[in-house]
């Protein structure tokens, strides 16, 4: 292979890595965020279901409503809505059954991982069957999802591709990213949302409203689940529905979540580790490699993970102290 | 007690009632406490002092009575509302985020602006520190943190939110000595600053150092207030427990005391691989209460299982001494060392973790201990029952009947149960660990009764304690630990309070614990 092959290969791997890598990151963020208020929703792929689903179902309503006159950047911002309000939902009824009704946090996640997959298979394929077999939005909406090149910093030479060619949501993604990290480490706000997390009768007896904290951030961390999700439908599949599309990227995101130590920068870096180690497969295929070791790949290194994490012990680097609990004032 | 002019009152309190479920926390209440006044709220455990106060620090709402605050009434729904009419709590379990700096803590839930400016908060804390006697590094986390630290710590985060009112529950319960020397200075220079303090404590010794006035709780209900200068130990147990109370503790000095347990060299490490016990060597006799003092996390709890057979040993060895026969504990399992005669009354923090198992009921906690002497495939619960009504009549054990599990009853009770059981078996040496935490006065009493019960019959006794007055009063001689060592070994008769804290704090440094005790003889010694 040539030199200027070998330099487009490792382009095209980054620039699918980030691909892959985006609703990885998305998810993760969300689940930092729950995890941070002392929820641990392992509800993330169901809501990644809801998501991708409302995401599709709100841009391909719209385009079959506005018929010609459909407005690619309307169904966008509906795809996007839709996603984020769908993954909310999910961290909704989650707050609801951990919150105000106590329900333990582990079987309430399990249950809407179960109930979003169901919902969004469901939902996803009645789509299909009203198009008339699939359901595919046109490019009226998916031109809206091209790389935006940026001026002259597009223009750099291998960088400028690899850094500053991608489409919205890519950008979004690191924004959020970027100011989560300002938000749990500089803000009042993410100073009290880090108390609820840790020790939440600290954070109550300190004047804070335990229970808003808890469902503020699981319905925003569901929401962002949700964009994630969206990205699958509308990005990864090109506006196709795909029956079982999330394909256990959310359980990935819980995991993502332990290797990024709860860190929203840390989580950029695995997210795309992951998102590369996912398309590896494509860009540095070795003879005799059956293509399922490669599909393996991501889920082994997850485990590596979980056993290293498990090992290393440390209290500032662990898992807010009170999540997975629930709380409730007057306990005795 | 005379009427007091309104604008001197800082908080009053007006026949509060508060109940769960069938249980009255608190019966028509009332008390009040005065600008530049330190007021001791004293009660036995379950006299509904703490939830007393966590309705005037917004943890729970009254069923019924009237609050009010620089004489106004007001209604305290929450946390944040007694931060706001300038009521603050420090409450007996520090209320503190681990990973956070003492800033972090201090200005958690306050309003301004988005930033936190940590830099500015710090400075405000120093000045806070400098003007009331604290030493603080605002930049520590708390997970660094001496349990003192951390009280102070919660002490600024209350004076931080411009406290008037301050309520401490139980502050001296996890201290030194000299650390509470230095808390009192403390509340004296802020009772000087014009604030109202309210002490919960059962420590009568520390309620007639530091308070103005007394109001004495029993049962929930309001016994009386007196002036502190009026009151004596004596008067103030009798308010507390309704009646006159012995409370001196007898301490039988016996000619026999032949070594039984002889420790040497014992050397553990914990799970993060720091030795939780580092060289320490004693010796229990038999007819002898042994004391172990230190500050919480010294090392006793591993010296307790060490022995037990349930902690890893890394060196050393625990001779065990019979007659005339000596063998070594070490590298046995726990049940050969039940059988050589070696029972563990172990109390752990949680009393139903390791002692007893909750939800069983007397017969079968009972029957734990004793299950594997009978042959077959079933258990013999006859002997067990008889012992369990035995211990019940014998321990005056208040129970609805030995199929009650051990969960239901008081924590005196479930103390009775477990000692009961362990002293029912024999023991040539009981250990048992803070016996009496938790327990009200009366039930504490019983079981010293009892650990001196055991020392008459020539059991050697080693006993766990936190309260120095106890330890000093009840045992014979006492081991200090300190960070997993011996700092000294002290004839309990002979040995002030004030030189057993000293060792409670200086690990080796035995030059240093000579200079340190002849200075609380008030010889001194210059430096």
């Amino acid at each position: 292979m040539s030199e200027v092959g070998v330099v487009q290969t490792i382009m095209d791997f980054f620039n699918a890595a980030v691909l892959a890598a985006t609703p990885l990151l998305l998810a993760t963020l969300g689940e930092i965020l729950t995890e941070k208020s002392g929820n641990l929703n392992l509800g993330v792929e169901g809501m990644m279901y809801m998501g991708a689903m409302a995401g599709i179902s709100a841009s391909w309503l719209y385009e079959a409503a506005m018929g010609a006159a459909a407005n690619g950047l309307v169904s966008v911002l509906l795809a996007v809505a839709g996603g984020i309000l769908a993954g909310a939902l999910g961290g909704l009824i989650y707050s609801v059954l951990t919150v105000t009704l106590r329900a333990n946090q582990n079987v309430t996640g399990l249950t809407l991982t179960i109930f979003g997959a169901g919902i969004g298979n469901f939902f996803g394929e009645l789509l299909g069957m009203r198009a008339g077999g699939y359901a595919s939005i046109t490019d009226v909406t998916k031109s809206m999802f091209n790389n935006i090149e940026m001026p002259l910093l597009s223009k750099i030479p291998v960088l400028g591709k690899m850094l500053f060619s991608h489409d919205f949501v890519v950008y979004m993604a690191v924004i959020v990213a970027v100011l989560m990290t300002w938000f749990l480490n500089k803000t009042r706000v993410g100073l009290n949302l880090r108390a609820v997390g840790e020790s939440p009768a600290t954070a109550d007896a300190a004047g804070i409203n335990v229970a808003r904290y808890k469902y503020l951030a699981t319905c925003v961390g569901g929401g962002l689940c949700g964009l994630g999700g969206m990205y699958i439908s509308m990005v990864r599949f090109s506006g196709t529905w795909v029956h079982g599309c999330v394909d256990g990227r959310g359980w990935i995101a819980v995991a993502l979540v332990i290797f990024a130590a709860w860190s929203p920068a840390r989580a950029m870096i695995g997210a795309l580790l992951f998102g590369g180690l996912s398309v590896l497969r494509y860009y540095m295929p070795i003879k005799d490699v059956a293509t399922q070791f490669y599909d393996m790949v991501p889920y082994i290194a997850t485990v590596v993970v979980l056993v290293i994490t498990s090992i290393r012990q440390g209290k500032e680097r662990a898992q807010p102290k009170a999540c997975g609990i629930n709380y409730f004032r007057e306990e005795r | 007690m005379t009427p007091l002019a309104a604008s001197e009152v800082a908080v009053q309190l007006t026949n509060i009632t508060k109940t769960f479920g069938k249980v009255c926390a608190n019966q028509n209440v009332s008390l009040n406490v005065k600008k530049g006044e330190i007021l001791a709220l004293l009660g036995e455990n379950g006299s509904g002092k703490t939830t007393l106060m966590n309705m005037l620090s917004g943890i729970y709402f009254p069923d019924s009575g009237q609050i009010s605050v620089d004489g106004r009434e007001v209604v305290i729904r929450s946390p944040k509302d007694a931060f706001d009419l300038g009521i603050g709590m420090i409450h007996q379990h520090f209320k503190l985020v681990d990973v956070m700096t003492a800033t972090e803590n201090i200005v958690l839930g306050l309003r301004g602006g988005m930033n936190i400016n940590r830099a500015a908060r710090a400075k405000e804390i120093k000045e806070i520190s400098a003007r009331y006697g604290f030493v603080l590094d605002p930049d520590k986390k708390v997970y660094n943190m001496s349990v003192s630290e951390k009280q102070t710590v919660e002490i600024i985060k209350v004076l931080y939110r411009g406290a008037n009112t301050l309520i401490l529950d139980e502050p001296t319960a996890v201290l030194t000595p000299q650390e509470t020397d230095k808390l009192f200075e403390i509340l004296r220079n802020m009772k000087n600053d014009g604030k109202a303090i309210i002490i919960i404590t059962h420590k009568l010794n520390e309620v007639l150092q530091i308070s103005d006035r007394v109001t004495i709780l029993r049962k929930g209900a309001c016994v009386g207030t007196v002036q502190t200068r009026e009151a004596s130990v004596k008067s103030l147990t009798e308010g507390m427990v309704g009646r006159s109370v012995n409370l001196e503790i007898a301490r039988e000095k016996l000619n026999q005391t032949p070594d039984r347990l002889r420790i040497s060299g014992l050397t553990c490490k914990n799970a993060e691989g720091v030795k939780a016990l580092d060289g320490v060597s004693f010796t229990v006799r038999g007819g002898e209460i042994l004391g172990v003092a230190g500050i919480a996390g010294s090392g006793q709890k591993e010296l307790c299982e060490a022995i037990a057979g349930l902690y890893p040993i890394e060196s050393g060895s625990i001779l065990y001494i019979h007659g005339d026969k000596t063998e070594e504990l070490v590298g046995l399992k726990p049940a050969q060392i039940v059988q050589k005669g070696v029972h563990t009354a172990f109390v752990p923090e949680d009393r139903l973790g390791m002692g007893l198992v909750a939800s069983l009921d007397m017969v079968d906690n009972v029957m734990l201990k004793s299950y594997r002497n009978t042959k077959g495939f079933l258990v013999d619960r006859k002997a067990p029952k008889a012992l369990a009504d035995t211990l019940i009549e014998r321990l005056e054990i208040v129970t609805p009947g030995t199929s009650t599990p051990v969960r239901r009853l008081s924590g005196g009770n479930v103390q009775k149960v477990l000692l009961g059981r362990e002293i029912s078996s024999d023991p040539a040496v009981l250990v048992a660990a803070y016996p009496v935490r938790g327990l009200d006065i009366n039930s504490s009493y019983t079981v010293y009764d009892l650990l001196n019960e055991q020392k008459k019959k020539g059991v050697a006794v080693l006993f766990i304690g936190e309260d120095l007055d106890v330890l000093l009063e009840l045992c014979d001689r006492l081991v200090v630990l300190c960070a997993g060592r011996v700092s000294g070994v002290v004839d309990a008769a002979v040995t002030g309070k004030e030189q057993v804290g000293l060792l409670m704090t200086h690990a080796g440094g035995q030059a240093e614990i000579d200079a340190g005790a002849k200075n609380a003889n008030g010889k001194g010694v210059e430096t």
